[in-house]
Order: structure tokens, then C-alpha cells, then sequence
């Protein structure tokens, strides 16, 4: 597995793509960081980038590089090879890379801005960890969606449908429970529901961390007064590994019965 | 006739030439004891405290007209027992003194100088350290209290008590006081025609500045920063703030200020920064807010209901979170010819102001109003895509809530 990994990820970071990626990241940081001078305020942008922009990356990459590899993959399959290691390497190529094109974009200009010195380093390292496990969900996702589907254009369908209504259409449809059911007590429900969706959890792990988060009023302190504890981040960052674990099992699970 | 009047001359100059000046210091002066020293002076004396450290608490002044100084280094040490001073006389002074160390009562208001039906009283230069109250004042009038630097080491609201605390007083001018680490930094109870400025109220647990029941007073040039929860100014009639500054009053309960059941105000030239919400109003009439700054803050207003005949003109909204956020009916309220950050409106006629209105209600506002707990979305991509098609086609956001004229530049006063 870990050769394919080596080959996988050895392969992306030669292609073009990971450094416009790394370079769309590199300069998003330098234009916030010295154009803003303000290094929370930096923080804030940065997570409403890193909210709607990973999660579509890692679907849009996860699937095109699938279906790139497709011929490759069938070459490898002829080899005496664990099905598993295979598709497990390819995957965990990508979201390595991806990772690292993120962590290195936006982490130079950050340490050459004083990161360091400065208190928001925890704040910014909460968003990089935050942005890889969505970098890790979203891939292992993608890679789900492609595997299922033999046609490239229905796959990609998926893919953006996927990340359409876990970025928007999720927020959409909880918003509007939320206000059908105002009648009721609805901090617990609102509770689940963030928790349900990595993108609002990493949204709300985030902005809990900042100080915007005194906006959030009642409802923001039961979040403050789950989130606050270790118990309660225990719990989340567990959601997030089951976001990322779940679809890693489906992946092998999958691997294992498709016919090539 | 000039007998008379040479023998009225006499005693008029005896009378003035008794004024004594008696000095009080460790060792060496006319008295070691600031007690003693009050006890045999007569009315008009002064009394000057000499350099040095007094452990005297509970020092009583009863009907006599007094100057007390101090020099510089002055130390009063009530080691936590009672009062510093306890005064009810006319026309008293009390300068350059550091008073420190009051006791804490859950059941007894212990002040550094408390003044019981005062009349025209000066408390000048006073440092309070460690205090409990810093200065009582009740039932007084025509006083001021000018210079003073009231700091506090209070834990818990119900531990500690306020810097300068005016009960049932008229005509008191509070200035250029720094006060900071009490529950309320000024707190006017039943207060009247009292003058407020140049003050620096900051880190206080609960207000910076605190009304209640005390109408036609004024306050300007102040500084209130951190505090607890703001400033608050309730069930008050005909206040006038200007040129203060509110800033940094960033908590879930906090706020620039409160304003409740406050009828006839005014508020002018007043900037508020970094404050989760600028003004919380509840129940005020016809207050007029004109040339305001609002910058930074989680909301800028924060309207609830019955408010009516407010108006609201050249302020500027910059780069708030939500700029308002409004219960119930607009009640004739008016918001005309101000300035908002937010507004992407052209100006063909180049006449400075926008030709289309501006609504300064975001639907995610009204929604979050509706259900509290729907800000839990804040920043979600969702709810930004809302709030842009609810501008290019209002349904939900109150219908006349708009500034038919606003300004294409910000406001300079």
C-alpha cells in the first residue's frame, strides 16, 4: 500500500494541479495577511474560504483523479496486489497531497507574518486541522461516488450535487426545521444537527475559538458549554473520524466486490 | 454710625482671621490623629495631613465646615474597618489623600468618603485603592468630585461595590475620574440636573456608567471600555450623551449601551467600537441619534419594541455584523441620511446621496429574531445566499424599514 501511496501522491505533486492549488492558497494568505494586518481577522476570512472551497476541491480532485487513473489502476489490479492497499494508496495519495498543498500555502505566510509570536496560533492551527479532516472526508467521498459510478459525467454530477447539499442545501433544509419547529426548545436539535454535517461542525468548531462568537448569544453558550469541554471536542473531532472512517470502509468494502 | 460700623469690621476680620490651619502628621505636629484633629477644629478651619501612613478608619465629620488636604504620599489605611471618612456638613473639602483598603460587607455600604446630606462638597485628587465603595454620596447637592482614580479588587458583583455612587443628589459634577475593577463605575440613583465628562471608566464588572430613576443629566467625553456589560441608562427622562466613546465591550450578555425605558434623550457624536452590540434599546422615546460612529460591533442597534418617534440620522455604520436588528412594528422610527458600509447603491445625480434606499434589516437579522437559535448558521455560505437574493428582492425584512436617503460618503462632525 505504501508504495502506491509513494507513486500516488509522488504523481500529483508533479502535476500542475496541486501547485496552482498550493499557489491560490499561498496567495489568498499573502493578500489577507498584508493587505488586512489583522491576524484574527485573517483567521475569520480564512475560515470562509476554507469552509466552501475545501470541501469542493477535495470532491472535484478525489473524482477527476479516479477516473484519470482509471487505466493505471486496472494495470495495477492485474499485479498479485491487495485490492484494498490499491485503492486505499490512491487515496490516501490524493488527500496527502492535497493536504499539504493547503498546510504549506497557507502556513508560509503565516510563519512569515510572525505566526509564532502571535496568539492566534492556536486559532489557525484549529482551521489547518479542521481543513484536513474536510480535505480527508471530501476525498474519501469523491473516491465513494466514483467507484460507484462506471460513467465519468454522472459521477461528477454526484460529486457537486454532494458537496451542493452538504455546503448549502443542508444548512437550507436545518434552517427551515429550525423555524418550523421555533415553537419548541431547539438548542439540543441544533446540537445534532451541526454535528451531523462536517462542514457546519468545522464551521461552528472555528467560531467558537474567535471572538465573534459572543454574537451567538443563548444558543452560542449551550454550544460554548458543549464545545468548551474536552469532552464535548472529544466527541466532535470524533464525528469528524467517523466522516472520514466510514466512507474509508465503504471504499475497501466496495474495491473488494467491483467487478473491473 | 462709624463705631458701628468699625466694630462690625472688627468682627467680620476675627471671624476670618480664626480660620486656622492645623497640621496633622506621625510625629512633631499639632495632632497625630486626623480624628482628633477634626474633633478640635471649629467650622472654616483647614486641616493639612502631612506626608506619612495613618491607619485611621471611620473618621467622622458632623456639621463642621472643613478643608482637608493632604500632601503628596498622604496614606489613609482603614484596614478593611468601616468608612474612611463619614461626613454630613456644608461646604467641606477633601483633596490630595490616598485612601486604601475597604472593609467588604455584605450588609453595610463601606465607602473611602461617604458624604450624608452634603452641600457643596469638593472631593478632589483622591486615590482609592483596594476599595470596596469608593465614594458614597447621598442626599447631597452642589458638589463636585473632580480628579479621582477609583480602582478596586472585587471578584464577584456581590463582593464588590461601585466607584462613584450618587443617591438621591442634584447638581454634582463628576469629572475627569478614572474608574476601574468595581461593580459600577458611576452609578446615578434618583440623580438630577448632574454633569458627567472626562471620565475613564474601564474592566468594571458590571457597568461603566449606570442611571436609574435620574433625569436631566448630561454626560460627555467619556470613555467607557470593557466593562462587564456597557453602559446602562434606565427609566430616566431627558439625558444628553455626547462625544463619549463605548468600545470593547464584547460579551454575550455586553453592550455599548442599554437603553431602557429612557424617554427624550439625546445622543450626539458618540463612537462605538468593538462592542457585541452597539445600543440595546427597550421601550425609548423620541431620542434622536445624529452623527453617531458605529464601527466593528456585532450589531449596531439592537431595536425591541415599543419604541416610537425615534430618529436616527448621519450616523455611520461601518463594518458591523448586522447593522440592525428590529422587533416588531417600525412604530414611526426614522432612519434617514445615514451612512452604511454595507450599501452598494449608485448615485447618478452625484448629489452625495443614494438613489436607491437602502434596508439596513439583513433577512438572516429578522430570522435569527424569530428563532434564536438559527444563528447557529452565522458565516454558513447558505445563509449569505439568502440575505443577497432578500436585497435584490425584498419578502420578509418590515417593508418601510429603509433609509430613503443614504449617504454616499461617511459622516465627519
Amino acid at each position: 500500500m505504501l508504495k502506491i501511496l509513494k507513486y500516488s501522491f509522488f504523481d500529483l505533486m508533479r502535476s500542475s494541479w496541486s501547485y496552482v492549488y498550493f499557489a491560490f492558497y499561498l496567495l489568498l494568505g499573502i493578500v489577507l495577511l498584508f493587505l488586512n494586518n489583522d491576524l484574527s481577522k485573517a483567521v475569520i476570512t480564512l475560515m470562509n474560504v476554507i469552509i466552501v472551497l475545501v470541501p469542493l476541491i477535495g470532491t472535484i480532485f478525489g473524482v477527476m483523479y479516479y477516473y484519470n487513473s482509471k487505466e493505471f489502476t486496472e494495470l495495477l489490479l492485474a499485479q498479485p496486489l491487495k485490492r484494498s492497499s490499491i485503492f486505499l494508496g490512491q487515496y490516501l495519495g490524493v488527500a496527502i497531497s492535497l493536504s499539504m498543498s493547503l498546510i504549506l500555502g497557507l502556513g508560509l505566510p503565516f510563519i512569515a507574518y510572525g505566526l509564532f509570536k502571535s496568539n492566534a496560533i492556536w486559532d489557525f492551527s484549529l482551521l489547518l486541522i479542521v481543513g484536513i479532516f474536510l480535505t480527508f472526508i471530501f476525498s474519501a467521498l469523491a473516491f465513494n461516488i466514483a467507484l460507484s459510478n462506471e460513467n465519468k459525467i454522472k459521477g461528477f454530477g454526484y460529486a457537486i450535487l454532494l458537496w451542493l447539499f452538504l455546503a448549502i442545501i443542508y444548512d437550507g433544509l436545518f434552517l427551515m426545521s429550525l423555524i418550523l419547529f421555533e415553537d419548541y426548545p431547539l438548542d439540543k436539535v441544533s446540537l445534532i444537527g451541526t454535528m451531523l454535517n462536517p462542514i457546519d461542525l468545522s464551521r461552528t468548531l472555528i467560531l467558537l475559538k474567535l471572538d465573534i462568537s459572543a454574537l451567538l448569544g443563548y444558543t452560542g453558550a449551550v454550544f460554548k458549554q458543549f464545545f468548551g469541554t474536552s469532552f464535548g471536542l472529544i466527541v466532535s473531532f470524533l464525528a469528524l473520524t467517523l466522516w472520514v472512517g466510514l466512507p474509508v470502509l465503504r471504499i475497501i468494502y466496495k474495491s473488494k466486490k467491483k467487478d473491473f | 454710625m462709624k463705631l458701628l460700623f468699625s466694630v462690625i469690621l472688627f468682627i467680620i476680620s476675627t471671624s476670618f482671621a480664626s480660620s486656622q490651619t492645623t497640621t496633622v502628621c506621625n510625629a512633631g505636629c499639632d495632632f497625630t490623629s486626623i480624628q482628633t484633629a477634626v474633633d478640635s477644629s471649629k467650622s472654616g478651619d483647614r486641616i493639612f495631613i502631612k506626608k506619612g501612613l495613618y491607619k485611621e478608619s471611620n473618621i467622622i465629620i458632623y456639621k463642621k465646615s472643613l478643608h482637608i488636604s493632604g500632601e503628596e504620599g498622604t496614606i489613609i489605611d482603614t484596614q478593611n474597618n468601616g468608612y474612611g471618612f463619614s461626613v454630613e456638613a456644608t461646604d467641606i473639602i477633601i483633596k490630595n489623600l490616598i485612601i486604601k483598603n475597604i472593609e467588604v460587607s455584605y450588609t453595610k455600604e463601606y465607602a473611602a468618603i461617604l458624604l450624608f446630606k452634603s452641600y457643596d462638597f469638593e472631593i478632589e485628587n483622591i486615590t482609592v485603592e483596594n476599595a470596596f465603595f469608593g465614594f458614597l454620596i447621598q442626599k447631597s447637592k452642589d458638589g463636585i468630585v473632580h480628579n479621582n482614580t477609583i480602582s478596586g479588587e472585587g471578584k464577584a458583583e456581590a463582593d464588590s461595590g461601585n466607584a462613584i455612587h450618587l443617591w438621591h443628589c442634584e447638581n454634582i459634577r463628576i469629572t475627569n475620574n478614572d474608574v476601574r475593577r468595581m461593580r459600577d463605575g458611576i452609578y446615578l440613583e434618583f440623580g438630577s440636573n448632574s454633569y458627567i465628562s472626562d471620565n475613564y471608566s474601564t474592566e468594571n464588572m458590571r457597568y461603566g456608567l449606570h442611571f436609574m430613576f435620574s433625569n436631566e443629566n448630561t454626560y460627555e467625553n467619556n470613555i467607557f471600555e470593557a466593562n462587564g456589560a456597557g453602559v446602562a441608562v434606565m427609566f430616566s427622562k431627558k439625558i444628553k450623551m455626547y462625544n463619549n466613546i463605548f468600545k470593547k465591550n464584547w460579551g454575550t450578555a455586553s453592550y455599548g449601551i442599554l437603553l431602557k425605558e429612557i424617554n427624550d434623550a439625546e445622543l450626539k457624536h458618540n463612537i462605538f467600537e468593538d462592542n457585541t452590540i452597539g445600543i440595546n434599546a427597550d421601550g425609548t422615546n423620541r431620542i434622536t441619534y445624529t452623527e453617531n460612529t458605529f464601527k466593528n460591533n456585532g450589531y449596531a442597534i439592537k431595536v425591541h419594541g415599543a419604541c416610537y418617534d425615534n430618529i436616527y440620522s448621519k450616523n455611520n455604520f461601518l463594518y458591523n455584523s448586522f447593522d440592525l436588528s428590529y422587533s416588531g412594528n417600525l412604530n414611526s422610527n426614522k432612519f434617514e441620511n445615514n451612512y452604511w458600509s454595507n450599501y452598494t447603491g449608485y448615485d447618478l445625480d452625484k448629489n452625495g446621496i443614494g438613489d436607491i434606499p437602502y434596508r439596513p434589516v439583513k433577512l438572516f437579522s429578522y430570522l435569527v429574531n424569530r428563532t434564536p437559535e438559527s444563528i447557529v448558521l452565522l458565516r454558513s455560505l447558505f445563509i449569505d445566499i439568502i440575505d443577497f437574493s432578500e436585497k435584490v428582492s425584498p419578502v420578509f425584512t418590515p417593508e418601510n424599514l429603509i433609509d430613503n436617503k443614504p449617504l454616499m460618503t461617511e459622516v465627519t462632525w
